[in-house]
Protein backbone atom coordinates (compact mmCIF):
# COMPACT_ATOMS: atom_id res chain seq x y z
CA UNK A 1 0.00 0.00 0.00
CA UNK A 2 0.79 3.77 -0.89
CA UNK A 3 0.68 6.44 1.65
CA UNK A 4 -1.86 8.95 0.79
CA UNK A 5 0.63 11.91 -0.36
CA UNK A 6 -0.90 15.41 0.58
CA UNK A 7 -2.25 16.57 -2.81
CA UNK A 8 -0.49 19.54 -3.91
CA UNK A 9 -2.40 22.98 -3.37
CA UNK A 10 -4.45 21.43 -0.28
CA UNK A 11 -4.16 23.25 3.15
CA UNK A 12 -2.13 19.82 4.75
CA UNK A 13 0.92 20.33 1.96
CA UNK A 14 1.89 23.22 4.26
CA UNK A 15 1.93 21.07 7.72
CA UNK A 16 5.03 19.05 8.47
CA UNK A 17 5.41 15.22 7.73
CA UNK A 18 5.21 13.18 10.26
CA UNK A 19 8.29 11.72 9.41
CA UNK A 20 11.18 14.04 9.46
CA UNK A 21 14.63 12.66 10.52
CA UNK A 22 15.99 15.63 11.99
CA UNK A 23 13.62 15.47 14.95
CA UNK A 24 14.81 12.17 16.89
CA UNK A 25 11.54 11.09 18.30
CA UNK A 26 9.42 10.97 14.98
CA UNK A 27 11.77 7.67 14.30
CA UNK A 28 9.45 5.61 15.93
CA UNK A 29 6.05 7.58 16.41
CA UNK A 30 5.32 8.50 12.47
CA UNK A 31 3.17 5.44 11.35
CA UNK A 32 5.08 3.63 8.22
CA UNK A 33 1.59 2.35 6.48
CA UNK A 34 0.65 5.83 4.97
CA UNK A 35 -2.85 7.64 5.90
CA UNK A 36 -6.07 6.58 4.54
CA UNK A 37 -8.44 9.02 2.94
CA UNK A 38 -10.26 10.59 5.95
CA UNK A 39 -13.69 8.58 6.42
CA UNK A 40 -16.46 10.49 5.11
CA UNK A 41 -18.83 12.41 7.68
CA UNK A 42 -15.34 12.95 10.03
CA UNK A 43 -14.84 16.43 8.33
CA UNK A 44 -18.59 17.60 9.18
CA UNK A 45 -18.31 16.85 12.87
CA UNK A 46 -18.91 19.68 14.97
CA UNK A 47 -16.27 21.31 17.61
CA UNK A 48 -16.93 20.99 20.82
CA UNK A 49 -19.76 23.19 22.59
CA UNK A 50 -17.64 24.67 25.79
CA UNK A 51 -19.76 25.59 29.07
CA UNK A 52 -19.76 28.80 29.48
CA UNK A 53 -18.78 28.61 33.25
CA UNK A 54 -15.55 26.29 31.90
CA UNK A 55 -13.07 29.93 31.06
CA UNK A 56 -13.06 32.62 33.51
CA UNK A 57 -11.64 35.87 33.16
CA UNK A 58 -8.60 35.30 34.76
CA UNK A 59 -7.40 32.45 32.80
CA UNK A 60 -6.14 34.69 30.20
CA UNK A 61 -3.46 36.45 32.40
CA UNK A 62 -0.85 33.92 33.44
CA UNK A 63 0.99 36.69 35.43
CA UNK A 64 -1.83 36.09 37.97
CA UNK A 65 -3.11 33.40 40.69
CA UNK A 66 -0.03 33.38 42.73
CA UNK A 67 1.56 35.17 45.43
CA UNK A 68 3.66 37.76 43.74
CA UNK A 69 4.56 38.44 40.01
CA UNK A 70 6.39 35.94 37.63
CA UNK A 71 9.96 37.38 36.82
CA UNK A 72 11.00 37.97 33.02
CA UNK A 73 9.55 40.47 30.84
CA UNK A 74 5.47 41.06 30.45
CA UNK A 75 4.37 40.56 27.12
CA UNK A 76 0.98 40.47 25.57
CA UNK A 77 0.05 38.12 22.89
CA UNK A 78 -2.74 38.55 20.92
CA UNK A 79 -4.29 37.87 18.04
CA UNK A 80 -7.49 36.29 15.16
CA UNK A 81 -8.78 32.92 15.18
CA UNK A 82 -10.01 32.81 11.65
CA UNK A 83 -11.09 29.98 8.67
CA UNK A 84 -9.44 29.78 5.27
CA UNK A 85 -11.87 31.91 3.99
CA UNK A 86 -11.21 34.55 6.92
CA UNK A 87 -14.18 33.69 9.11
CA UNK A 88 -13.95 34.83 12.65
CA UNK A 89 -13.77 31.60 14.67
CA UNK A 90 -16.30 32.71 17.58
CA UNK A 91 -16.23 31.61 21.09
CA UNK A 92 -14.21 29.01 20.59
CA UNK A 93 -11.01 27.49 22.78
CA UNK A 94 -7.43 28.60 23.11
CA UNK A 95 -5.22 26.93 25.28
CA UNK A 96 -1.54 27.84 25.89
CA UNK A 97 0.97 26.19 28.13
CA UNK A 98 4.95 27.55 27.78
CA UNK A 99 8.40 27.63 29.52
CA UNK A 100 9.10 30.12 32.20
CA UNK A 101 11.66 33.29 31.81
CA UNK A 102 14.49 30.67 32.41
CA UNK A 103 13.37 28.45 30.07
CA UNK A 104 11.80 25.66 32.50
CA UNK A 105 8.21 24.30 32.30
CA UNK A 106 6.60 23.44 35.46
CA UNK A 107 6.32 19.64 34.61
CA UNK A 108 7.93 16.53 36.70
CA UNK A 109 9.40 15.71 33.05
CA UNK A 110 11.35 19.03 32.87
CA UNK A 111 14.71 18.42 33.63
CA UNK A 112 16.50 21.53 32.81
CA UNK A 113 18.68 22.30 35.93
CA UNK A 114 17.16 26.31 34.88
CA UNK A 115 15.24 27.68 38.10
CA UNK A 116 11.51 27.23 38.85
CA UNK A 117 9.25 29.90 39.27
CA UNK A 118 7.14 29.97 42.46
CA UNK A 119 4.61 32.62 40.34
CA UNK A 120 4.39 30.89 37.08
CA UNK A 121 2.86 28.38 35.94
CA UNK A 122 2.82 28.80 32.17
CA UNK A 123 -0.71 27.63 31.33
CA UNK A 124 -3.48 29.87 30.18
CA UNK A 125 -6.85 29.65 28.13
CA UNK A 126 -9.41 31.50 26.75
CA UNK A 127 -12.36 31.89 24.76
CA UNK A 128 -12.65 33.48 21.35
CA UNK A 129 -14.46 36.51 21.16
CA UNK A 130 -17.66 37.64 18.63
CA UNK A 131 -14.60 38.90 16.27
CA UNK A 132 -12.23 36.18 16.70
CA UNK A 133 -10.47 37.73 18.93
CA UNK A 134 -7.81 36.36 22.10
CA UNK A 135 -5.48 37.73 24.34
CA UNK A 136 -3.03 36.25 26.65
CA UNK A 137 -1.07 38.47 29.11
CA UNK A 138 2.53 36.20 30.32
CA UNK A 139 6.07 36.97 30.37
CA UNK A 140 8.39 35.89 27.69
CA UNK A 141 9.40 32.69 27.74
CA UNK A 142 13.24 31.13 28.09
CA UNK A 143 15.24 28.83 25.36
CA UNK A 144 15.98 25.92 26.11
CA UNK A 145 18.16 23.21 25.34
CA UNK A 146 17.16 19.43 24.67
CA UNK A 147 18.29 16.19 23.95
CA UNK A 148 17.49 16.08 19.66
CA UNK A 149 21.53 16.53 19.00
CA UNK A 150 24.41 18.52 20.30
CA UNK A 151 23.97 21.72 21.38
CA UNK A 152 20.35 21.76 20.58
CA UNK A 153 18.42 24.26 21.79
CA UNK A 154 14.77 25.10 21.29
CA UNK A 155 13.78 28.84 20.24
CA UNK A 156 11.68 30.41 22.74
CA UNK A 157 8.35 29.37 22.13
CA UNK A 158 4.18 29.06 23.04
CA UNK A 159 2.13 26.25 22.73
CA UNK A 160 -1.02 26.77 21.06
CA UNK A 161 -3.93 24.63 21.11
CA UNK A 162 -7.17 25.90 19.02
CA UNK A 163 -10.29 24.73 17.81
CA UNK A 164 -12.45 25.86 15.27
CA UNK A 165 -15.89 25.17 14.13
CA UNK A 166 -15.78 21.34 12.28
CA UNK A 167 -12.60 18.34 13.08
CA UNK A 168 -10.70 19.20 10.45
CA UNK A 169 -10.05 22.74 11.83
CA UNK A 170 -8.16 21.05 15.18
CA UNK A 171 -4.84 22.37 15.34
CA UNK A 172 -2.01 22.35 17.72
CA UNK A 173 1.21 24.43 17.04
CA UNK A 174 3.68 27.14 18.46
CA UNK A 175 4.91 30.94 18.19
CA UNK A 176 7.78 31.84 17.81
CA UNK A 177 9.06 35.59 18.37
CA UNK A 178 10.70 38.03 15.51
CA UNK A 179 14.67 38.00 14.71
CA UNK A 180 14.97 34.45 16.85
CA UNK A 181 18.12 33.06 15.52
CA UNK A 182 17.66 29.57 16.75
CA UNK A 183 14.78 29.29 14.32
CA UNK A 184 17.34 28.69 11.71
CA UNK A 185 18.66 25.47 13.47
CA UNK A 186 15.60 23.97 14.64
CA UNK A 187 14.33 20.63 13.23
CA UNK A 188 10.63 21.35 14.53
CA UNK A 189 10.58 24.30 12.90
CA UNK A 190 12.45 23.35 9.73
CA UNK A 191 10.31 20.66 9.18
CA UNK A 192 8.01 23.00 7.56
CA UNK A 193 8.70 22.81 3.99
CA UNK A 194 6.97 26.04 3.45
CA UNK A 195 9.17 29.08 4.33
CA UNK A 196 5.85 31.24 3.80
CA UNK A 197 3.82 29.00 6.08
CA UNK A 198 6.86 28.53 8.42
CA UNK A 199 6.85 32.23 8.88
CA UNK A 200 3.40 32.41 9.87
CA UNK A 201 4.11 30.90 13.33
CA UNK A 202 6.25 34.09 13.98
CA UNK A 203 4.73 36.54 15.68
CA UNK A 204 4.94 40.02 14.84
CA UNK A 205 5.83 42.69 16.65
CA UNK A 206 3.22 45.08 17.29
CA UNK A 207 3.44 48.65 19.05
CA UNK A 208 -0.39 49.30 18.65
CA UNK A 209 -0.44 45.92 21.29
CA UNK A 210 2.78 46.82 23.85
CA UNK A 211 1.38 48.91 26.55
CA UNK A 212 3.04 51.90 27.92
CA UNK A 213 5.08 51.43 31.09
CA UNK A 214 3.92 48.02 30.94
CA UNK A 215 4.37 45.30 28.69
CA UNK A 216 5.55 44.14 24.65
CA UNK A 217 3.05 43.63 22.39
CA UNK A 218 2.81 40.52 20.00
CA UNK A 219 0.39 39.70 17.53
CA UNK A 220 -0.19 36.24 16.48
CA UNK A 221 -3.17 35.63 14.24
CA UNK A 222 -4.24 31.72 13.18
CA UNK A 223 -5.77 30.59 10.33
CA UNK A 224 -7.74 26.77 10.70
CA UNK A 225 -9.22 24.57 8.42
CA UNK A 226 -9.50 23.13 4.78
CA UNK A 227 -12.97 22.74 3.68
CA UNK A 228 -14.94 22.24 6.77
CA UNK A 229 -18.34 24.31 6.99
CA UNK A 230 -18.65 27.53 8.42
CA UNK A 231 -21.77 28.37 10.95
CA UNK A 232 -23.78 30.83 9.08
CA UNK A 233 -22.66 34.43 10.71
CA UNK A 234 -25.58 36.16 12.60
CA UNK B 1 -23.35 37.06 5.87
CA UNK B 2 -25.36 40.14 4.66
CA UNK B 3 -26.55 41.14 7.24
CA UNK B 4 -23.85 41.15 9.75
CA UNK B 5 -23.09 44.33 11.71
CA UNK B 6 -19.98 45.99 10.19
CA UNK B 7 -17.77 45.67 13.25
CA UNK B 8 -18.11 41.70 13.60
CA UNK B 9 -16.52 41.70 9.68
CA UNK B 10 -13.87 43.62 10.33
CA UNK B 11 -10.59 41.83 8.00
CA UNK B 12 -7.15 41.29 10.39
CA UNK B 13 -4.68 43.41 8.88
CA UNK B 14 -2.10 41.05 9.49
CA UNK B 15 -3.28 37.82 8.62
CA UNK B 16 -3.32 36.13 5.41
CA UNK B 17 -6.85 34.50 4.74
CA UNK B 18 -6.24 31.64 2.67
CA UNK B 19 -2.74 30.01 4.48
CA UNK B 20 -3.30 27.98 6.56
CA UNK B 21 -1.28 28.33 10.11
CA UNK B 22 1.40 25.22 10.04
CA UNK B 23 1.10 22.50 12.79
CA UNK B 24 3.43 21.81 15.35
CA UNK B 25 4.23 19.16 17.67
CA UNK B 26 2.49 19.10 21.28
CA UNK B 27 5.90 18.40 22.70
CA UNK B 28 6.95 16.10 26.03
CA UNK B 29 4.85 18.72 28.63
CA UNK B 30 1.28 18.40 26.57
CA UNK B 31 -0.04 17.66 30.14
CA UNK B 32 0.71 20.35 31.33
CA UNK B 33 -1.72 22.95 29.44
CA UNK B 34 -4.11 20.18 28.59
CA UNK B 35 -5.02 18.01 31.69
CA UNK B 36 -7.20 20.64 33.07
CA UNK B 37 -9.61 19.81 30.79
CA UNK B 38 -9.57 15.89 31.30
CA UNK B 39 -11.84 15.78 33.91
CA UNK B 40 -14.93 18.02 31.73
CA UNK B 41 -16.01 15.20 30.45
CA UNK B 42 -19.49 14.91 28.69
CA UNK B 43 -20.45 12.29 31.51
CA UNK B 44 -19.73 10.76 34.87
CA UNK B 45 -18.93 7.33 35.47
CA UNK B 46 -21.86 6.55 37.37
CA UNK B 47 -24.30 7.91 34.25
CA UNK B 48 -26.56 5.15 32.96
CA UNK B 49 -25.49 6.10 29.33
CA UNK B 50 -21.71 5.83 30.67
CA UNK B 51 -19.12 3.89 28.68
CA UNK B 52 -15.34 3.26 29.23
CA UNK B 53 -13.04 3.74 26.89
CA UNK B 54 -9.74 2.11 27.53
CA UNK B 55 -6.20 1.13 26.41
CA UNK B 56 -2.75 2.14 25.38
CA UNK B 57 -0.08 3.98 22.94
CA UNK B 58 2.60 2.49 22.53
CA UNK B 59 5.43 3.15 19.52
CA UNK B 60 7.82 1.29 16.77
CA UNK B 61 9.60 -0.57 19.35
CA UNK B 62 6.01 -1.69 21.30
CA UNK B 63 7.03 1.09 24.00
CA UNK B 64 4.80 2.97 26.04
CA UNK B 65 4.14 6.19 24.88
CA UNK B 66 3.74 8.03 28.31
CA UNK B 67 3.08 11.65 26.86
CA UNK B 68 0.50 11.51 24.29
CA UNK B 69 -2.76 13.35 24.54
CA UNK B 70 -5.85 11.59 22.98
CA UNK B 71 -9.21 13.45 22.17
CA UNK B 72 -12.19 11.86 21.48
CA UNK B 73 -15.05 13.82 18.93
CA UNK B 74 -18.18 12.17 18.44
CA UNK B 75 -22.48 12.69 18.78
CA UNK B 76 -24.21 11.64 21.71
CA UNK B 77 -25.90 8.22 22.40
CA UNK B 78 -29.27 7.85 20.44
CA UNK B 79 -31.72 10.07 22.41
CA UNK B 80 -29.34 12.04 24.24
CA UNK B 81 -28.44 15.36 25.00
CA UNK B 82 -24.91 16.37 25.09
CA UNK B 83 -25.99 19.40 26.91
CA UNK B 84 -23.42 19.33 29.77
CA UNK B 85 -22.93 21.26 32.90
CA UNK B 86 -21.25 25.28 32.42
CA UNK B 87 -18.12 23.78 33.86
CA UNK B 88 -18.19 21.02 31.01
CA UNK B 89 -17.52 20.60 27.48
CA UNK B 90 -19.53 18.47 25.00
CA UNK B 91 -18.86 16.44 21.88
CA UNK B 92 -15.42 15.78 23.15
CA UNK B 93 -13.20 13.97 25.77
CA UNK B 94 -9.84 14.55 26.50
CA UNK B 95 -7.49 11.39 27.98
CA UNK B 96 -3.92 11.78 28.82
CA UNK B 97 -1.34 8.92 28.72
CA UNK B 98 0.01 7.57 32.12
CA UNK B 99 3.66 6.28 32.80
CA UNK B 100 2.43 3.18 31.29
CA UNK B 101 1.34 4.33 28.42
CA UNK B 102 -2.33 3.80 29.56
CA UNK B 103 -5.22 6.13 29.28
CA UNK B 104 -9.17 5.86 30.01
CA UNK B 105 -12.13 7.67 29.00
CA UNK B 106 -15.44 8.16 29.83
CA UNK B 107 -17.75 9.06 27.28
CA UNK B 108 -21.07 7.47 25.76
CA UNK B 109 -21.41 5.31 23.42
CA UNK B 110 -22.63 7.02 19.99
CA UNK B 111 -25.57 6.89 17.60
CA UNK B 112 -25.60 5.12 14.05
CA UNK B 113 -25.21 8.36 11.80
CA UNK B 114 -25.91 8.80 8.21
CA UNK B 115 -23.14 8.66 5.86
CA UNK B 116 -22.89 9.08 1.63
CA UNK B 117 -25.21 7.91 -0.64
CA UNK B 118 -27.71 6.92 2.31
CA UNK B 119 -25.40 3.97 4.10
CA UNK B 120 -25.86 4.15 7.84
CA UNK B 121 -22.12 4.61 9.45
CA UNK B 122 -21.98 2.69 12.42
CA UNK B 123 -21.52 4.14 15.83
CA UNK B 124 -18.05 5.68 16.17
CA UNK B 125 -15.65 7.92 17.21
CA UNK B 126 -13.38 10.01 16.26
CA UNK B 127 -9.95 10.65 17.89
CA UNK B 128 -7.29 12.90 17.35
CA UNK B 129 -3.71 12.17 19.25
CA UNK B 130 -0.82 15.07 20.26
CA UNK B 131 2.65 13.82 21.23
CA UNK B 132 6.20 14.61 21.40
CA UNK B 133 7.65 13.11 17.94
CA UNK B 134 4.01 13.94 16.05
CA UNK B 135 4.56 17.33 14.52
CA UNK B 136 0.60 16.85 13.08
CA UNK B 137 -1.91 14.82 15.39
CA UNK B 138 -3.07 11.67 13.94
CA UNK B 139 -6.29 10.78 13.55
CA UNK B 140 -8.08 7.45 13.99
CA UNK B 141 -11.36 6.15 14.54
CA UNK B 142 -13.04 4.03 17.45
CA UNK B 143 -15.78 1.48 16.56
CA UNK B 144 -17.34 -1.16 19.38
CA UNK B 145 -17.37 -4.62 18.65
CA UNK B 146 -20.88 -4.87 19.80
CA UNK B 147 -22.43 -3.36 17.30
CA UNK B 148 -23.63 -5.43 13.81
CA UNK B 149 -23.89 -2.12 11.90
CA UNK B 150 -19.92 -2.78 11.12
CA UNK B 151 -20.75 -5.19 8.90
CA UNK B 152 -21.96 -2.43 6.66
CA UNK B 153 -20.47 0.43 7.77
CA UNK B 154 -18.46 1.92 4.72
CA UNK B 155 -15.47 2.75 6.10
CA UNK B 156 -14.65 -0.56 7.41
CA UNK B 157 -15.69 -2.29 4.69
CA UNK B 158 -13.34 -0.02 2.36
CA UNK B 159 -10.12 -2.01 4.29
CA UNK B 160 -8.54 -4.45 2.70
CA UNK B 161 -9.52 -7.82 5.43
CA UNK B 162 -10.67 -8.52 8.90
CA UNK B 163 -7.25 -7.90 10.31
CA UNK B 164 -7.36 -3.82 9.41
CA UNK B 165 -10.72 -3.74 10.26
CA UNK B 166 -10.68 -5.38 13.69
CA UNK B 167 -7.65 -2.71 14.37
CA UNK B 168 -10.38 -0.03 14.11
CA UNK B 169 -13.00 -1.54 16.62
CA UNK B 170 -12.36 -1.32 20.42
CA UNK B 171 -13.47 -4.71 21.69
CA UNK B 172 -15.76 -5.18 24.73
CA UNK B 173 -14.50 -6.14 27.92
CA UNK B 174 -16.42 -8.75 29.17
CA UNK B 175 -14.57 -10.20 32.07
CA UNK B 176 -14.86 -6.73 33.33
CA UNK B 177 -18.68 -6.71 33.44
CA UNK B 178 -18.51 -9.84 35.65
CA UNK B 179 -17.99 -7.66 38.83
CA UNK B 180 -20.34 -7.47 41.47
CA UNK B 181 -20.97 -3.58 40.69
CA UNK B 182 -22.92 -2.94 37.47
CA UNK B 183 -20.26 -0.70 35.92
CA UNK B 184 -20.15 1.12 32.65
CA UNK B 185 -19.44 -0.92 29.91
CA UNK B 186 -15.67 -1.13 28.97
CA UNK B 187 -14.13 -1.20 25.22
CA UNK B 188 -10.59 -1.98 25.14
CA UNK B 189 -8.50 -0.11 21.63
CA UNK B 190 -4.70 0.12 21.85
CA UNK B 191 -3.06 2.71 19.53
CA UNK B 192 0.42 0.84 17.59
CA UNK B 193 1.89 4.13 16.09
CA UNK B 194 4.07 1.76 13.82
CA UNK B 195 4.83 -2.23 13.45
CA UNK B 196 2.69 -4.82 12.66
CA UNK B 197 -0.36 -4.13 14.34
CA UNK B 198 -0.19 -0.32 13.27
CA UNK B 199 -3.27 0.91 14.07
CA UNK B 200 -5.35 2.50 10.72
CA UNK B 201 -4.69 6.44 10.40
CA UNK B 202 -6.82 9.16 8.52
CA UNK B 203 -5.41 12.28 6.53
CA UNK B 204 -4.48 14.39 5.28
CA UNK B 205 -7.66 17.01 5.74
Amino acid sequence: MTGAEAIPGSPSVLDPPYDYPGYNSTRLRAPKMGLRPMPPGSADKGGPVFGDGLVVAEDHDLTLGHTGEPVGQRIIVTGRLSDSAGRPVRRQLVEIWQANAAGRYRHDMDRHPAPLDPNFTGVGRCLTDDDGHYRFVTVQPGAYPWKNHYNAWRPAHIHFSVFGTSFVDRLITQMYFPGDPLLALDPIYQSIGDRRAAELLVAKFDMATTVESWALGYVFDIVVGGAGPTPADS
Amino acid sequence: MSSAPGHLMRPSASSSPCLRTPSQTAGPFVSLGTEWLTDAGMVSESDPSAIIVFGSVVDGDERPVTDAMLEFWQTGAAGASLAGSPQSCSGLARALCGPDGGYRVVTVKPAALPGPAGQLQAPHIDVSIFARGLLQRLVTRIYFSDEEANEADPVLVGLEGPDLRNRLVAQRSNADDLGSAKGAPRYHFDVHLQGDRETVFFGPW
